[in-house]
């Protein structure tokens, strides 16, 4: 078992990943088609992928997307992370149960319901929907999952580093901008990572909030695959599963590269010691 | 009680995101049941306003109009897709669940210096857009696509399948999209297994095949119980999957309550099956949510 996979352990996690990978790898394949069917393979093609940069309202949809996701996933990491101290360094409060309720029920809850709730808030509240409903909609949903991402690291990480600078004399602000930050820096990172490609991804949420003239790209995407497959789709579907999986190695690639330097320190610090 | 500086601060950390989801999650469910206890209107938007409370209580009382759940009980479609979805969840949860053990077991067991790029290639789909990866099961399943196209070329079927459309494909997508939610608990609770239980276990002449299901299978259970709340309850809701491959045939509610709200722009109806959809649901949610106290509990 050390050291090497066994037969049925290989055997399973090769099933397993052809699975989860076929399915994408044909979509990508074949949207450097040169057919219009997107099963019948015909040589090799770009076109679908200049054809894109042509059509204007997906540029349009792609641009209003990329914004509700940026303001989206920044403001939801900033609130996600002071749910996540809440959650493992606050103790006991009154209404504890019920905001880790709150924070943990967002995370199973149909889409629909989500949907559905918020758009009646916002016309309670008499707002224009758009823009903004959208992103205050993905900001609600998206801040649980970012702080589900830092509490899983903040309850890692030895308190009582944070109890010595205080008894050093650091204020708790200081403490946190000084101390727990840069220590669970790549788990902010990774929360505002997700909460990001959440954004990107959602439709039903943001059908249900938005309003005329505020169309996001799964919205588009939507509309246009009940119309039937076509290869541009397969090519803007190409372009987002690249961003994501590049998105994903980055935050894999700091984490490690601050897990190794942490581990690094230690070592330098028990070898100084001794 | 006067608060402290200190106590203060405490409450501008706790007080943010508990405000904004007071606002923006719980007062909503309240605006839905409200609204489902009203009638529909030609208007924007759309319903007729509701009761108000500063009439008195007891012309509160004959405000309220359950017209709506009554519509729902007497109409066998919206029955039938609330049972078609509880049946369709609880089944596509134990496919993904046989489907993802023996792979988050393979991963658990891998070796040590395997196991971040595995658990990286779970997350990775996790993480693509959900759209997209049911995007592209439809030019699989469709009678023309790769999988009838494959099978024909290798000669074990002579006629296109017809998948696409089907509840066979609603399975399908549900298991595919929502195997990496179940895997990641279950390779979580795998991994912490002690490998020294299973060798003392093996030590006292226990068969692999037993020791598997005497200890390594009720030590996973935590993560199969938060791998199968996190597939059931979000997949009884589904609305993309079944709308895209289930065609016309798959009753989910997800989809009626969709079909309510944008097709025949009834939002009173609307609520009143996500009410009861929410209803349904409750106890796996508390559950779930219980279910993680306990595991943040456990991990200090």
């Amino acid at each position: 078992m050390k050291g090497r996979f066994s037969w049925f352990n290989a055997t399973s996690i090769a099933f397993g990943f052809a699975f989860l990978y076929i399915p994408i790898l044909l979509l990508v394949i074949f949207s450097f088609n040169e057919s219009k069917l997107v099963t019948v393979w015909a040589g090799w093609s770009t076109k679908w992928y200049s054809s894109l940069l042509e059509n204007q309202g997906l540029k349009d949809a792609a641009w209003v997307t990329i914004r509700v996701a940026v303001v989206s996933a920044t403001v939801a990491t900033v609130l996600g992370t002071l749910a996540a101290i809440t959650l493992v360094r606050m103790g006991g409060f009154r209404g504890r149960t019920l905001f880790s309720g709150m924070i943990f029920a967002p995370l199973v809850m149909p889409d629909v319901i989500t949907g559905l709730s918020l758009l009646l808030v916002f016309v309670a509240l008499g707002m224009d929907r758009g823009f903004w409903t959208i992103t205050l909609a993905h900001i609600t949903f998206t801040m649980c999952y970012a702080a589900v991402v830092v509490q899983a690291r903040l309850q890692d990480f030895d308190k009582s580093v944070e109890e010595a600078a205080m008894d050093l004399g650091a204020s708790p602000v200081g403490t946190f901008f000084q101390v727990t930050l840069p220590i669970i820096a790549p788990s902010v990172i990774s929360a505002w990572l997700l909460a990001f490609t959440l954004s990107l991804d959602d439709l039903v949420i943001a059908s249900f909030t938005t309003g005329p003239g505020a169309t996001t790209l799964p919205m588009k995407i939507y509309s246009q695959v009940r119309l039937g497959v076509t290869p541009e789709i397969n090519a803007i579907s190409t372009i987002l599963v690249g961003i994501v999986t590049v998105g994903v190695l980055t935050a894999a690639y700091i984490t490690r590269r601050q897990t190794n330097k942490a581990e690094l320190e230690r070592r330098r610090a028990f070898g100084a010691a001794g | 009680m006067i608060a402290r500086p200190r106590d203060l601060r405490r409450w501008y950390v706790i007080g943010a995101p508990f405000l904004w989801l007071l606002v923006f999650f719980l007062i909503p469910f309240f605006i839905v049941f409200k609204l489902s206890l009203s009638d529909v209107a030609t208007a924007i938007p759309p319903y007729t306003p509701t009761f108000s409370f500063s009439t008195g209580i007891v012309s509160f009382f004959s405000q309220l109009d359950f017209e709506n759940y009554s519509f729902i009980f007497s109409d066998s479609l919206y029955i039938n897709s609330y049972l078609s979805s509880l049946k369709i969840a609880f089944f596509s949860t134990i496919l993904t669940l046989l489907v993802a053990y023996p792979m988050a077991y393979g991963m658990a067991r891998a070796p040590k210096a395997w196991q971040p790029t595995l658990m990286m290639l779970v997350i990775l789909p996790f993480w693509t857009s959900f759209l997209i990866r049911i995007y592209a099961w439809i030019a699989i399943l469709k009678p023309e696509g790769f999988l009838s196209i494959f099978l024909i070329k290798l000669g074990i079927i002579s006629e296109p399948l017809q998948i696409m459309n089907t509840t066979t494909a609603v399975y399908i997508g549900i298991v595919y999209s929502y195997l990496p939610f179940m895997l990641l608990p279950l390779y979580a609770s795998l991994e912490k297994i002690n490998p020294s239980l299973l060798e003392a276990a093996q030590d006292l002449g226990s068969q692999p095949w037993r020791s598997f299901w005497q200890v390594t299978f009720p030590l996973s259970l935590p993560g199969v119980f938060a791998g199968c709340l996190l597939v059931f309850i979000p997949a009884v809701g589904e609305f993309v999957i079944p709308d895209l491959l289930g065609g016309s045939d798959t009753l989910m509610i997800g989809k009626t309550l969709w079909t309510e709200f944008f097709n025949n722009r009834d939002w009173p109806l609307a609520s009143a099956v996500a009410v009861l959809l929410l209803l349904v649901l409750i106890v796996p949610i508390v559950l779930f949510q219980r279910q993680q106290e306990l595991e943040r509990e456990a991990g200090r």
